[in-house]
């Protein structure tokens, strides 16, 4: 068992509540003044040089966001977000856009040195030895920037675009007209109208017909400023038969104050296409009293487009102290494909309200959800999750599976599933558990010699092994030894 | 929180309104009673009608539901009423209750010695506390309006001990298209054992509306068979609500039926009270044409080392709509509790839907909690497999959905009403296609 021992030696390193990713780079930002209105949209827009038809489409956005009402059917709790006390902007001062690597500023560089985040092309992922002929092309965005995106020349030769979104509004307007906000609308839900209304940065993916991406794609997400709300937008569009994995990493300084993180995530599969899309959220979650960390309230959508397209999610939920998502997939073309395999492991005073949604509109679609709560400390879990097959979706399929996993009795597991079925030749199947580590496996494991924190560790390891098998391997590794520290302190 | 804008009142609403602002000084009761009442419809006022976005109420709808509210019934009508024996054959007292009025002249009282029987107008009178205690936690807009407007129904006290063989029936009637809201309340004493049958009919093409709330508490070690049957007119709606509490080493077994009605919702909560309860709780829906069947159920493990069991089996044909959300919550001691619940809807046509909600919400750690849940239509190997050996389509077909609900009926554990309920499920089926969808 060494990967097992390496996280238990991890863990034992690390104190409680520390987080290792919380340091605070020291660098020269510029920021919009504090603060919400028709003229910071207009800032942010000018920032990025924007065309027209961009800043009126976030006008449209920020006016109709002005009506809306923030959503409280979750189960979570906060305090009241005060929205006109955030920055919605904020950038290192040198740099003003994605550029070369040699431009960027070196003490950026050391920052995603220091999280293990190869920039420098050719280097590899932390944390996997002898996997030195794969690589991964980055583009790293910090606050509201993209900083710098790797392998683009390579990529490009294969036809693939992978930049910020900033640069794709610019250079590819087509392309970005087509499908923003066509498949999470700007009248969406609360935070997605924000979002559309301040979306800062975030990538752009498009992968032209025919073309199976060459390397994995990544995005590392850093919130560094106090204050900021980080609002990223995503869009990736797979063509005919195209294939591309993106992976998404996130983390920040660990500060007394909470802050927010609205992204939008929106993935085009045409017809045949596949597309891939894992995430490590680890946004700084909270000391061990509950202040401070990262309200992750993100809209996260896949729309199988195209008859036999494929979109599959995996997400790994061990940070922030609030998580509220629901990556979900719009089943439209025949005998389309959704996945959703997720691990979210709370711990301390977090609370998770995330799941999925398969919506099943077209012939023969297949979805299938595998989703691992683990709560220790004072923490909720809660998966909610709906399954729907409309009308006309005959033959749909969908396996759901939910299983939770309690650590202590000062926390709480819950399950929501919604299972609407309008088709009769729909077969839904849902099962759901929750336990405690049972008493006879740890007895098992410590007549055997293992100390309780190791067999607490093989056991939850076990309990999650559905989910880690559909991670690439780079975050196979990183996911095993983050569900490992966010455990730390619960056990005995 | 936010605050809920609230949305003009529906004709229904304030339909209801002006009736008991109209109703008020005629309904009974002490005056303790009567603030209660004033209470109730305040709340059932500030919460509305369920809709949508009333989380528990989700696939039903009201105050799209209900347009319009017919006349309340008080205290009157339904002299020349005719109750129907739905289940021959099934040896059982009975209590009739017509729009809310117990009547004693059309009950069967027979074998019932030592169990106290009284109009709910009695305790109403008398101010008893026993009357909206079960009721309390609930803040169900549709139990609210009930609490406001109750006019009778049944009180039933078993005693500690007592052993009574024969069913009690409590066979609700509607006479006419009027809005009746019954009260019963059923007090079973320790170690006592009964079976309770809820039965409740009414006319064909009528667009009457009943809301039912039944308020019970099951005694320590006390053994309980209750079945309910829901058998009203094609045009009826039906708000059914049962609130139970159990004690220590109770056994509590729950079984619903719904048949009838045009709109109906059974609700059924049990809270556990005393450790080492058991509770059944299974469900059969049969429904077709353009029925809208929801059964919901909350179960609340209050204390230690609590179990239950829930099976709900949903067979929808034509237009129907069935429904069904339970919700499981394990409170933070609520250790070593075992909950286990079930869900399966068979379609059996292409229009038919299913909506199905299971909740678990657990503050405990050493439990032991499963939900599952599944949709969909007859499985077509099974069915080739019984063509094949000769058996006509139809036929194969009454034989698989009985043998699909009767897992569910047979839960009971109470043979007499299993079989009773058994033949309701094939006198539906035989008469499948028959009526118009």
């Amino acid at each position: 068992m060494p990967a097992i021992q390496e996280t238990v030696d991890q863990v034992r390193q690390i104190d409680v509540d520390q987080y290792k990713y919380g340091f605070v780079t020291d660098i020269e930002s510029e920021r919009a003044p504090k603060g919400l209105s028709e003229d910071i949209v207009r800032f942010i827009s000018a920032k990025k040089n924007e065309p027209e038809w961009m800043l009126e489409w976030r006008l449209d956005a920020y006016r109709r966001w002005l009506t809306m009402t923030e959503p409280a059917w979750s189960r979570v709790q906060y305090p009241k977000i005060d929205f006109d006390d955030l920055y919605y902007y904020s950038a290192p001062k040198s740099t003003s856009g994605p550029k070369s690597l040699d431009e960027v500023d070196p003490e950026l560089l050391a920052m995603y040195e220091k999280l293990g985040i190869p920039l420098r092309e050719r280097e590899i992922l932390a944390g996997v030895e002898g996997a030195s002929d794969r690589r991964v092309a980055v583009d790293a965005v910090f606050d509201s920037v993209s900083v710098v995106t790797t392998f683009k020349e390579e990529l490009k030769k294969a036809g693939v675009i992978f930049c910020a979104i900033s640069e794709a509004i610019r250079e590819y307007p087509e392309i970005v007209k087509k499908y923003l906000g066509s498949v999470v609308p700007v009248t969406d839900n609360f935070y997605a109208t924000l979002n559309s209304a301040v979306f800062s940065d975030g990538s752009f993916v498009y992968i032209p017909e025919g073309v199976r991406c060459p390397m994995e794609l990544s995005t590392y997400f850093r919130i560094n400023e106090r204050n900021t709300g980080q609002f990223e937008r995503t869009l990736i569009i797979a063509e005919k038969g195209a294939y591309v994995s993106y992976l998404e990493g996130c983390t920040a300084p660990m500060r007394d104050e909470n802050q927010l993180h609205a992204a939008v995530v929106e993935l085009v599969a045409l017809e045949d296409a596949e597309i891939k899309y894992s995430t490590v959220q680890n946004w700084y979650p909270g000391d061990k009293d509950g202040k401070g960390g990262i309200y992750n309230f993100v809209t996260k959508r896949g729309d199988c487009r195209g008859d036999r397209s494929k979109i599959s999610w995996t997400q790994v939920e061990t940070g922030s102290a609030i998580t509220w998502k629901y990556p979900s997939c719009i089943l439209r073309g025949d005998d389309s494909q959704g996945e959703f395999y997720s691990i979210a492991v709370s711990n301390g005073y977090q609370q998770v309200d995330s799941g999925t949604k398969m919506l099943h509109l077209g012939k023969n679609t297949k979805s299938r959800i595998i989703s691992k709560g683990i709560a220790a400390g004072r923490s909720d879990n809660t998966y909610r999750g709906l399954v729907s097959a409309h009308r006309k979706a005959s033959g749909a399929r969908n396996f759901t599976n939910c299983d939770s996993l309690l650590i202590g009795d000062k926390c709480g597991a819950h399950t929501v599933p919604y299972i609407e079925s309008k088709n009769a030749s729909a077969v839904f199947e849902h099962e759901a558990t929750t336990s405690k580590i049972a008493d006879d496996q740890l007895f098992y494991c410590l007549q055997r010699g293992l100390s309780s924190e190791e067999a607490v560790a093989l056991i939850v390891n076990g309990f999650v092994k559905d989910v880690i098998q559909q991670l690439p391997m780079e975050f196979a590794v990183e996911a095993q030894k983050l569900i490992s520290i966010s455990l730390e302190g619960s056990v005995g | 929180m936010n605050a809920e804008p609230r949305i003009l009142r529906t004709q229904a609403e304030e339909t209801l309104a002006l009736e008991f602002a109209a109703a008020r000084t005629q309904l009974p009761g002490s005056p303790a009673i009567a603030a209660a009442r004033e209470a109730a419809f305040a709340a059932f006022q500030k919460l509305g009608l369920p809709h949508r976005r009333t989380e528990p109420w989700r696939y039903t709808d009201l105050r799209a539901l209900l347009r319009t509210v017919p006349p309340l019934a008080i205290g009157t009508s339904g002299d020349d009423v005719v109750v129907a024996d739905l289940l021959p054959g099934l040896d059982r007292a009975r209590l009739v209750v017509v729009d809310g009025a117990f009547r004693p002249e059309l009950s069967d009282l027979s074998g019932l010695d030592g169990v106290t029987i009284r109009p709910l107008v009695d305790l109403l009178r008398d101010g008893d506390t026993r009357v909206g205690q079960q009721i309390a936690p609930l803040n169900d807009a549709v139990v609210s309006l009930n609490s406001a407007l109750m006019v009778g129904g049944v009180a039933i006290d078993v005693p500690a001990d007592a052993r009574i063989a024969r069913a009690i029936e409590i066979a609700h009637v509607t006479s006419s298209a009027v809005a009746s809201h019954v009260r019963n309340l059923v007090t079973i004493g320790a170690d006592a054992s009964v079976r309770i049958l809820e039965t409740h009919l009414g006319p064909a093409g009528s667009a009457y509306q009943a809301n039912i709330v039944t308020e019970a508490t099951a005694g320590d070690r006390a053994k309980v068979i209750w079945a309910k049957l829901q058998s009203e007119g094609d045009a009826a709606v039906h708000l059914g609500t049962l609130a139970v509490s159990i004690a220590t080493e109770t056994q509590f077994d729950h079984l619903t039926l719904m048949t009838g009605a045009a709109i109906s919702r059974a609700q059924t909560f049990v809270t556990y009270t005393g450790e080492n309860a058991r509770a059944g709780l299974f469900g059969a829906t049969m429904i077709r044409g353009k029925q809208h069947a929801d059964i919901a159920l909350g179960v609340d493990h209050a204390v230690p080392n609590g179990a239950s069991r829930e099976l709900f089996k949903a067979v929808m044909d034509g237009r129907a709509e069935g429904v069904f959300q339970g919700r499981i919550v394990v409170r933070p001691d609520a250790q070593k509790t075992d909950g286990r619940m079930m869900t399966q809807g068979l379609l059996l046509s292409e229009d038919a839907s299913f909506f199905v909600k299971p909740e678990l919400e657990i503050f405990a750690d050493d439990v032991q909690c499963a939900h599952g849940a599944t949709s969909g239509e007859i499985d077509e190997d099974i069915l080739f497999y019984l063509l094949s050996r000769g058996i006509p389509r139809a036929e194969a077909e009454t034989l698989l959905v009985t043998a699909f609900l009767a897992e569910a009926i047979e839960g009971l554990g109470d043979e007499a009403i299993g079989d009773a309920f058994e033949e309701i499920a094939r006198n539906w089926l035989a008469t499948r296609g028959q009526e118009a969808a």
